[in-house]
C-alpha cells in the first residue's frame, strides 16, 4: 500500500492543485450561482428562457468547445480578458485562475439547478411571515430564505466542486497543461497514459481521484442530515 | 385608536367593495368563506395591494392609491397570526418568539418577553422546536411572536380554523386575556358565530365582498338572516352578564343579566366575574303565560319588538328583556296559534342545559363537556 503514497513532487502538486482549483471554482461560483437561481425560480422578466438557456449552455456543449469560447473571450487577447489584467491584473490565460475559472463554468449549471430547486421548495408564506414582523426584503433573505435553502446549497456545492475535481475538456483548451499551473488530476491521469510506463502514476492519481470525490461525498451527505435534524422539518 | 378600510378590488369575477371604521378592542370581519374576509386582513398588513381605495390604522395612511400611498408590510408595524401558525421551521420557539423584537426601534418596544410568555403560557416550550409542537402550541407561539414584534394592530385570520375542539377551548381563553390585558387593538377574521359571539366587541360582517352590518357585536349578531347559511343555527342573541353565586348542590351558575337571572351549568369562574353568553335561538321557547310545571329554569318575561321571517316555515322573534333583546325562532304555525304580535307580552324560556362551552365564556371545566 505504501506505493500509493508514494508520490512524486509532481503528483503531490497535480494534487494540491486540483483541490485548489475545485474550491476555488465552488466558492467563486456560490455568489453568481444563488443570484441566478433567484432570478430563475422567481424573476419574471424577458428573456428568463434564453438566460436558462445560456446558464445550461456548458452541460450540452462539447466540453471542448467550452474550453474554446472561454479562450476567445477570457484568453489574452479575448475583450474580458485584456479588459481584466488591463485594468485588474487579472489573468486567466495559462494561470491556474483560468483552470478555475474553467471548472466554474463547467459546474455552473448544476449549482444553479440545485439551488433553483430548493428556492422553488421555500414556503413563501413564511417569507411574508417574516415581512410582518418586520424584516425588509434582504433581512427575509438572510433570515429565512438563506436558511431554508441551506441543503439546497450544500447540493448545490458538492455538485460543483465535484464536477471541478473530474473536469478535463475544457481546462486543457483553455489553459493547457502545465505541471504545477495548470495540471490537475485529470491532466496528469491523462499524462501519464500518454508515456510508456506511466501506468502505475496513473493508477496512482487515479485512487487519489476516487477518495477525494468520495469524501466530498460522504461530508455533503453528513452536512446536509445534520442541517436537515437541525430543521425538521414536518 | 380606529381601523379604517375603505378599498375596492377586482379578482377575476369577485369584486370586493369594503367600507367600514372601527374603534373596538377585538373587531371581527365575519362572513362565510369566499366572502373577502381573508382577502381584506390582508391588505390591512401589507401582503396584498388594493385595486383602489384607502387604509388607515390609527390615523396613519397606510396605503392611499389615489395619492399613491403604498407602506410595505415590513413598515406597517402590524401584526400578524395566520391560519397555519407559519413558524420558522429553523428556528426554536424562543428565536421565534425574539425574531420580531430585532426590528422594532428600540422607543417603540412595549412587549416584554417574560410578560408574554406569562400571557400565552408557553414557557415550557421556549427551548423546543416548531415541529415538536401541538397546534394549539404553535397558534400560541404565532400570536407571542407577532405581540412581541410591538405592533399598533394584531390581526388574527382564523386563528382556530385549523384546530380541532380541544385546541380551541384551550386558545380562546388566551384571545380573550389578550383583549382584555393588553391595550392593542385585534381585527380577527373568522367564520364561527361561537368564536365572534364570545370574542368581539365589534362586528363587521361581509358576503360576497361587500359590507352587509357592522357595529357592536350584540346589535349586529341580532341580524340572523345576515349569518352564513351553515351558522345559522348558531345564530342567537348575545348577553353581557355577571356571575351572581353558584349553585353547588345543583352544579349551576346563576348569571346576573338585564333580563333577568340565568341559570347555566356551572362556570369555573369567580363570583362577579363577567361572562358572555350567547342564546341560541333555536334554544329559545316562547310562552304566552307564566309557564309552570315546566323543566326549563330560565323563563324571562319581555315584549315583542321584532318579528321577521325566517327560513323556510320559520319566524324570528325578538323578545325585549328589561333592555336585553332575546332572540326565539318559533315556526310560523306556533306564531298563529298563539297569535304573538309586535308589543305583545311574553315570557321566553331556555333550558340550562342548552348553554354549552361554546356559548358561554372560558372556564366550564372540561368534565362538564361529556
Amino acid at each position: 500500500m505504501t506505493w500509493l503514497l508514494d508520490l512524486t513532487p509532481d503528483e503531490w502538486n497535480a494534487v494540491r492543485l486540483s483541490i485548489k482549483v475545485a474550491t476555488v471554482a465552488m466558492l467563486a461560483s456560490l455568489p453568481p450561482g444563488i443570484l441566478i437561481a433567484l432570478l430563475l425560480a422567481r424573476g419574471q422578466f424577458w428573456g428568463k428562457t434564453l438566460l436558462n438557456g445560456l446558464v445550461h449552455l456548458p452541460l450540452i456543449l462539447p466540453p471542448v468547445v467550452t474550453g474554446y469560447l472561454l479562450l476567445l473571450t477570457f484568453g489574452k487577447r479575448g475583450p474580458a480578458g485584456a479588459f481584466l489584467a488591463e485594468h485588474f491584473g487579472i489573468v486567466f490565460s495559462f494561470r491556474w485562475t483560468g483552470a478555475a475559472l474553467a471548472c466554474g463554468v463547467m459546474g455552473f449549471p448544476l449549482m444553479v439547478r440545485a439551488i433553483r430547486l430548493s428556492i422553488e421548495a421555500v414556503d413563501r408564506k413564511m417569507e411574508a411571515a417574516a415581512g410582518t414582523l418586520g424584516a425588509n426584503p434582504y433581512w427575509v433573505f438572510a433570515t429565512i430564505t438563506l436558511p431554508l435553502i441551506l441543503p439546497g446549497l450544500i447540493a448545490g456545492a458538492i455538485l460543483s466542486f465535484a464536477k471541478a475535481m473530474g473536469e478535463f475538456g475544457a481546462t486543457i483548451t483553455f489553459v493547457s497543461n502545465i505541471p504545477n499551473e495548470t495540471q490537475t488530476l485529470p491532466s496528469a491521469i491523462y499524462t501519464f497514459t500518454q508515456v510508456p510506463g506511466g501506468d502505475e502514476g496513473a493508477l496512482r492519481l487515479t485512487l487519489i481521484s476516487i477518495v477525494i470525490s468520495m469524501a466530498a461525498l460522504v461530508a455533503s451527505e453528513v452536512l446536509a442530515r445534520r442541517v436537515g435534524r437541525r430543521m425538521d422539518i414536518e | 385608536m380606529t381601523v379604517l378600510v375603505d378599498i375596492s378590488h377586482r379578482l377575476g369575477d369577485f369584486s370586493l367593495d369594503v367600507r367600514f371604521e372601527s374603534a373596538g378592542r377585538l373587531t371581527a370581519l365575519f362572513g362565510p368563506s369566499g366572502s373577502g374576509k381573508t382577502t381584506l386582513i390582508n391588505m390591512i398588513a401589507g401582503l396584498i395591494r388594493p385595486g383602489k381605495g384607502r387604509i388607515e390604522v390609527d390615523g396613519r395612511v397606510l396605503v392611499d392609491t389615489g395619492a399613491g400611498i403604498f407602506v410595505p408590510k415590513h413598515k406597517r408595524r402590524i401584526g400578524m397570526v395566520f391560519q397555519d401558525a407559519r413558524l420558522f421551521p429553523h428556528m426554536s420557539v424562543a428565536s421565534n418568539l425574539r425574531y420580531g423584537r430585532w426590528f422594532t426601534p428600540a422607543t417603540e418596544r412595549y412587549a416584554e418577553m417574560d410578560a408574554v410568555v406569562e400571557l400565552l403560557g408557553i414557557g415550557p416550550l421556549l427551548d423546543r422546536r416548531p415541529a415538536k409542537l401541538s397546534g394549539g402550541e404553535k397558534q400560541r407561539v404565532a400570536i407571542g411572536r407577532a405581540l412581541l414584534a410591538s405592533p399598533r394592530l394584531l390581526l388574527m385570520d382564523e386563528p382556530l380554523a385549523s384546530l380541532d375542539e380541544a385546541r380551541k377551548a384551550e386558545i380562546l381563553p388566551y384571545i380573550e386575556r389578550l383583549r382584555d390585558e393588553t391595550k392593542i387593538p385585534i381585527v380577527y377574521v373568522s367564520h364561527s358565530v361561537a368564536e365572534v359571539a364570545r370574542l368581539a366587541s365589534d362586528v363587521v360582517t361581509l358576503a360576497q365582498g361587500n359590507v352587509i352590518a357592522s357595529g357592536p357585536t350584540e346589535a349586529v349578531m341580532q341580524r340572523l338572516d345576515l349569518l352564513p347559511a351553515e351558522e345559522r343555527g348558531e345564530g342567537g342573541a348575545v348577553l353581557d352578564t355577571k356571575v351572581l353565586r353558584h349553585d353547588e348542590i345543583f352544579g349551576m351558575t346563576v348569571l346576573g343579566s338585564a333580563a333577568g337571572e340565568i341559570r347555566v351549568p356551572r362556570l369555573a369562574m369567580k363570583t362577579g366575574a363577567r361572562v358572555r353568553i350567547r342564546i341560541r335561538a333555536r334554544d329559545v321557547m316562547i310562552a304566552t303565560e307564566k309557564p309552570t310545571g315546566l323543566s326549563a329554569l330560565n323563563i324571562l318575561p319581555g315584549t315583542i319588538v321584532a318579528i321577521n321571517p325566517g327560513e323556510g316555515a320559520t319566524v324570528e322573534v325578538g323578545i325585549d328583556c328589561n333592555g336585553a333583546t332575546v332572540l326565539a325562532r318559533i315556526t310560523e304555525q306556533s306564531r298563529q296559534g298563539l297569535k304573538l304580535q309586535l308589543g305583545g307580552k311574553v315570557f321566553a324560556v331556555v333550558k340550562t342545559v342548552s348553554f354549552d362551552r361554546a356559548n358561554t365564556g372560558a372556564g366550564l371545566p372540561v368534565e362538564a363537556d361529556g
